[in-house]
């Protein structure tokens, strides 16, 4: 690993990434990659999670709810690749009628990250909510408790461990996004400032697209850039892992 | 008389009836509404992409798509034969190496061993299939390409049974525990020994939910991108027998990638044209597979 070596730890701070002068720093596509996932987040947590709750209680017929289910789910298998070319040739000439955005950016791809998340939230909160046992939910309404309250203080609490390891499993796939992201993001390798119109970059797609092209030291980079990534999201799954498995002792 | 007053209490006028406009029952139909309108806000992206694929993918098909080789740029006509070609054989030489390695290491996971060992290793898999693809994907070129210095359809294909293996031996794994004991204890009670157990009843049993999960691996590898990228990467041209295949390979995926962001009209529809055969693909598994998971052989 020579870029290890060559760059030590400045690597993940410095900003400027130049083949053309060897010199190498991730900081802007670690910084994309964190924003991006984070807005996903936020967009994708309080939607999956209504869905969850939604899906969980007997709102609509079996049939309906079990087709509902299955369509949600059927979000998480559509192919990223898929969700990119969507993303530019719909999404973006939507977007740029009503938002200063100009073409490729951080908000469309922040998007397309939301969308496809959501169903790892909201498949995995709804079997942490519906594994929360039956006499909880009918204990808090014996005591006079109204629907949302026995949700809110009761079932939501219990199954919380559950909820936070989807949302963490989320989060690991959101860093980790590769095609749709590279798609829609611009891949500017500027330090933005915050500012989800402009053209941003992440990790993961500084990797697509220049691995197949780069030789000597900017193989190195990536290589090392990939390492940092692999990491990163080694944490977030192996503490989601965590939080899932004692979901299923409970 | 029946007034459904109660007396007074230290809690003030006391209602059975339920009373349509208190705070407690606004809040829970506001908050009913909202969970409605999320629901519904999650599906909506999926059917407008499906409607999208259907109306834009189903036009740019014909028969020479599946027979002609990309055209150049500007260029009407041609297909992505050989892009349908590459993925079938990455897709199997993916399948030929995760398949038996997966089906194994379950029936080790749920038949032989219960302790600590089949936690971890469970514990291991799961975080596997969180891997990023494109991790996967660099992962291969250090093992493949730069080993044999080429990109191949067989560092493309181990690229993705690294990403089929996880799937595949989770959903063996939870089928085999569906088979219930009493049919092992049935077939050791007659004095088949572990081995004829697995092999002649366990595995027939759970055989068509592996089945089902092997073909989830087989689509979700179909419609896999990042890994690709730079292990097999892309080529206008048939795969190369005489070379062993050891050069690079045309892909669905990557043509979608390629074909996605060039500004030339006839290959974007192509895009949308490979896009389509990939989405018809997972739905067609997907549903199989709910199909198949519903009848269940015990």
């Amino acid at each position: 690993m020579p870029a290890i070596k060559e760059f030590g730890f400045g690597f993940i701070t410095t900003s400027s990434w130049n083949p053309v002068k060897d010199q190498y720093g991730v900081w802007p596509a670690i910084y994309g990659t964190v924003i991006s996932s984070f807005i996903a987040l936020a967009i994708s947590v309080p939607i999956g999670l209504g869905v969850a709750i939604f899906l969980s209680e007997d709102y609509l017929p079996p049939a309906v709810q079990r087709i509902t289910v299955f369509l949600v789910e059927l979000l998480a298998a559509i192919p990223s690749v898929v969700y990119g070319l969507w993303g530019i040739f719909v999404l973006i000439p939507f977007l740029k009628g009503f938002t200063p955005l100009k073409g490729q950016g951080m908000l469309p791809a922040a998007l397309i990250l939301s969308v496809m998340i959501l169903p790892t939230i909201a498949a995995i909160g709804r079997d942490a909510i519906t594994n929360v046992e039956s006499g909880m939910r009918q204990a808090a309404l014996g005591l006079g408790a109204t629907r949302w309250e026995a949700i809110i203080q009761i079932i939501l609490p219990a199954a919380s461990s559950g909820i936070i390891g989807g949302i963490m499993l989320a989060l690991g796939r959101a860093l980790g996004e590769t095609m749709a992201v590279t798609m829609l993001i611009g891949n500017s390798n500027r330090v933005a400032a915050f500012d989800i119109f402009a053209p941003s970059n992440t990790v993961s797609s500084l990797l697509a697209n220049q691995f197949a092209e780069a030789s000597g030291l900017q193989v190195a980079a990536l290589m090392y850039a990939a390492l940092i990534l692999f990491f990163i999201t080694l944490v977030v799954n192996v503490l989601a892992q965590l939080f899932v498995t004692r979901l299923q002792r409970i | 008389m029946t007034s459904p007053q109660l007396e007074k209490s230290d809690y003030g006028e006391i209602s059975l009836k339920r009373n349509p406009t208190s705070p407690r029952t606004l809040f829970g139909l506001v908050m009913s509404g909202i969970a409605g309108l999320f629901t519904l806000a999650a599906i909506i992206p999926l059917l407008i992409i499906l409607s999208y694929l259907i109306t834009k993918g189903v036009s740019s098909l014909s028969a020479a798509v599946f027979t002609e080789l990309p055209p150049p740029p500007l260029v009407d006509g041609g297909g992505f034969g050989n892009a349908i070609l590459g993925t079938v054989l990455m897709v199997g030489i993916g399948a030929l190496i995760s398949i038996p390695l997966g089906i194994m290491a379950a029936i080790y996971l749920s038949e032989f061993n219960e302790g600590k060992a089949a936690e971890w290793i469970r514990f291991a898999t799961n975080v596997l299939s969180g891997v990023p693809s494109i991790i996967v994907g660099v992962f291969a070129y250090g093992v493949i390409v730069l080993t044999f210095k080429s990109y191949s359809a067989w560092a493309g294909g181990f690229a993705l049974s690294i990403l089929m293996l996880p799937i595949i031996v989770r959903t063996t794994d939870e089928s085999l525990k569906l088979v219930p004991q009493d049919v092992r204890q049935a077939s050791v009670g007659i004095g088949a020994n572990q081995y004829q157990t697995v092999l002649q009843v366990v595995l027939p049993a759970a055989l068509p939910a592996i089945i089902t999960g092997i073909t989830l691996a087989i689509a979700r590898a179909a419609g896999e991108t990042a890994p690709l990228l730079f292990t097999a990467l892309f080529t206008q041209f048939w795969p190369n027998w005489d070379a062993l295949l050891a050069e690079p390979t045309a892909s669905l995926a990557v043509l979608v990638y390629n074909f996605a962001i060039v500004p030339f009209k006839n290959q974007q529809e192509l895009a949308w044209g490979a896009a389509f055969i990939l989405v018809i693909l997972v739905l067609f598994t997907s549903v199989l597979s709910r199909v198949a998971t519903a009848k269940r052989t015990y």
